[in-house]
């Protein structure tokens, strides 16, 4: 139920009041609110839960922490066993 | 998939549980809370890769598991009135009841239907003028802000036909309930990520402190929870207790401050009954009074239901992390997600089932 999944926004529109984009996941595109995130555009990525976007990635943090990570598994070769 | 894939890194993930392995002197119980992650930690065999030390414990995040029997009765009731359309989402549909699931109303001609976003129960209702439609409104925080949308939305519309049946639920007071427990092990937290994509996590401050507990806002794939894991072993060992924020790219302290206004403009604070764990006072949300045309509870004159679960069904003690779905001596015997005793054993997100799809040929003897 509180599955979320990444998606890139690659089209939106107004609709009776409502913002709605059109949202890349893999191969499928589907509809999706922009309500709850004023601040995403055409080209961002989403986490998207039953329809709505709840949070726009932020692309800055996740490239700082995945680099982290891998140090962390470059270092996995050289670690001693567990 | 972009930020998908690499958190599923094999490489990185074998990283992490050795830098896990390297950092854990002591033995660890820790609680990943949501079950979406429990059903990652299973799929992944994380607990496998994980030093003898450390000791996962699933807790009671999984919303189609902690509906109370009385709702899903309920709702079964609504869907066998003929003017009624009951509208859910799937994982609802093979919950027991007392005597039957809405699968089974469905086959005695209920007008059950399964949507995958909120906004279509009310296109259903627009559709429908004639018959009433009542969405089964479940969900912890993560999904209130679309659920409150659907009201919001009802109401602007000025439709009269649509209502829900709001069994909602918060993660916060249902932690502090567990930690309070004599029987309670746990002595860290995987917070759950996409509750607090919504709703920030300034909330958890609280049992930080109170329980001297470490929490770390974790994320859903393989090297989010290792990542996770690995933060609290190093507070663990360190003596710390913090609140620390693994799921950065989604997780920002103050949460998602729109969905947070349209969920207090529906909802207000209530208190909730927990399937398997009972009541737990403002652990829940039921619709504000200025909604009540839109609450099916007030629209239909429905009895009174009181339920008992059954007796061999142990879901108590595993939504509450005391138990393993593995102790339970029916599990993948007279209870399977075919035929379910408890609501863990149905949904995508209980522990049971999680047990079920990935270790029941494992099965500790």
């Amino acid at each position: 139920m509180c599955l979320a999944i990444p998606g890139k926004i690659v089209a939106e529109e107004l609709r009776n009041g409502l913002r709605i984009g059109r949202v890349q996941f893999s191969g499928i595109v589907r509809e999706t609110s922009l309500d709850f995130v004023p601040e995403a555009e055409v080209g961002d990525y989403v986490m998207v839960h039953v329809g709505f976007a709840i949070s726009k990635v932020d692309a800055e943090e996740a490239e700082r922490t995945y680099e982290l990570l891998e140090e962390m598994g470059a270092l996995e070769g050289e670690l001693p066993p567990a | 998939m972009k930020y998908i894939d690499e958190y599923r890194d094999a490489r990185i993930a074998r990283g992490l549980a050795k830098a896990i392995a390297n950092c854990a002197r002591h033995n660890w119980v820790l609680m990943e809370i949501c079950g979406g992650q429990t059903h990652t930690i299973m799929r992944y065999g994380l607990d496998e890769l994980l030093p003898r030390q450390i000791e996962l414990v699933h807790g009671p995040g999984c919303p189609v598991c902690v509906t109370p029997l009385e709702t899903i009765d309920r709702a079964i009731a609504l869907a066998l009135r003929p003017e009624v359309i009951l509208v859910s989402y799937g994982d609802m549909l093979r919950v027991p009841g007392s005597d039957l699931d809405l699968f089974r109303a469905k086959a005695r001609g209920a007008d059950v239907r399964i949507v995958y976003s909120p906004t279509e129960a009310v296109t259903i209702a627009r559709a429908n003028p004639d018959r009433k439609v009542v969405f089964l409104a479940i969900g912890f925080e993560t999904t209130a802000p679309a659920n409150a949308m659907a009201a919001w939305q009802a109401r602007r519309e000025g439709l009269t036909n649509f209502s829900m049946l709001v069994s909602h639920v918060l993660v916060p007071p249902a932690m502090r309930a567990l930690l309070t427990s004599t029987q309670n092990r746990v002595q860290g937290l995987i917070a759950p990520g996409h509750v607090c994509t919504v709703m920030g996590y300034q909330e958890y401050e609280a049992l930080v402190r109170d329980f001297a507990l470490p929490v770390v806002v974790g994320g859903f794939e393989p090297v989010d929870l290792l990542e996770a894991i690995l933060m609290l072993v190093k507070q663990l060992e360190q003596h710390e207790a913090r609140l620390e924020n693994q799921y950065v790219r989604s997780v920002s302290c103050q949460g998602n401050l729109p969905a947070q206004r349209i969920m207090q403009e529906v909802f207000e604070i209530a208190d909730q009954k927990w399937r398997g764990i009972g009541p737990i006072a403002r652990s829940g949300l039921r619709l504000r009074p200025e909604f009540a045309a839109y609450d099916a509870n007030q629209v239909f004159d429905l009895e009174l239901i009181v339920a008992d679960e059954p007796a061999e069904c142990i879901s108590a003690q595993v939504l509450q992390g005391l138990k393993k779905p593995t102790d339970c001596p029916v599990f993948a015997m007279r209870c399977t997600p075919e035929n379910p005793l408890g609501a863990p054993m149905v949904s995508a997100e209980g522990a049971c089932a999680a047990y079920y799809h990935y270790r029941r040929h494992t099965r500790a003897s």
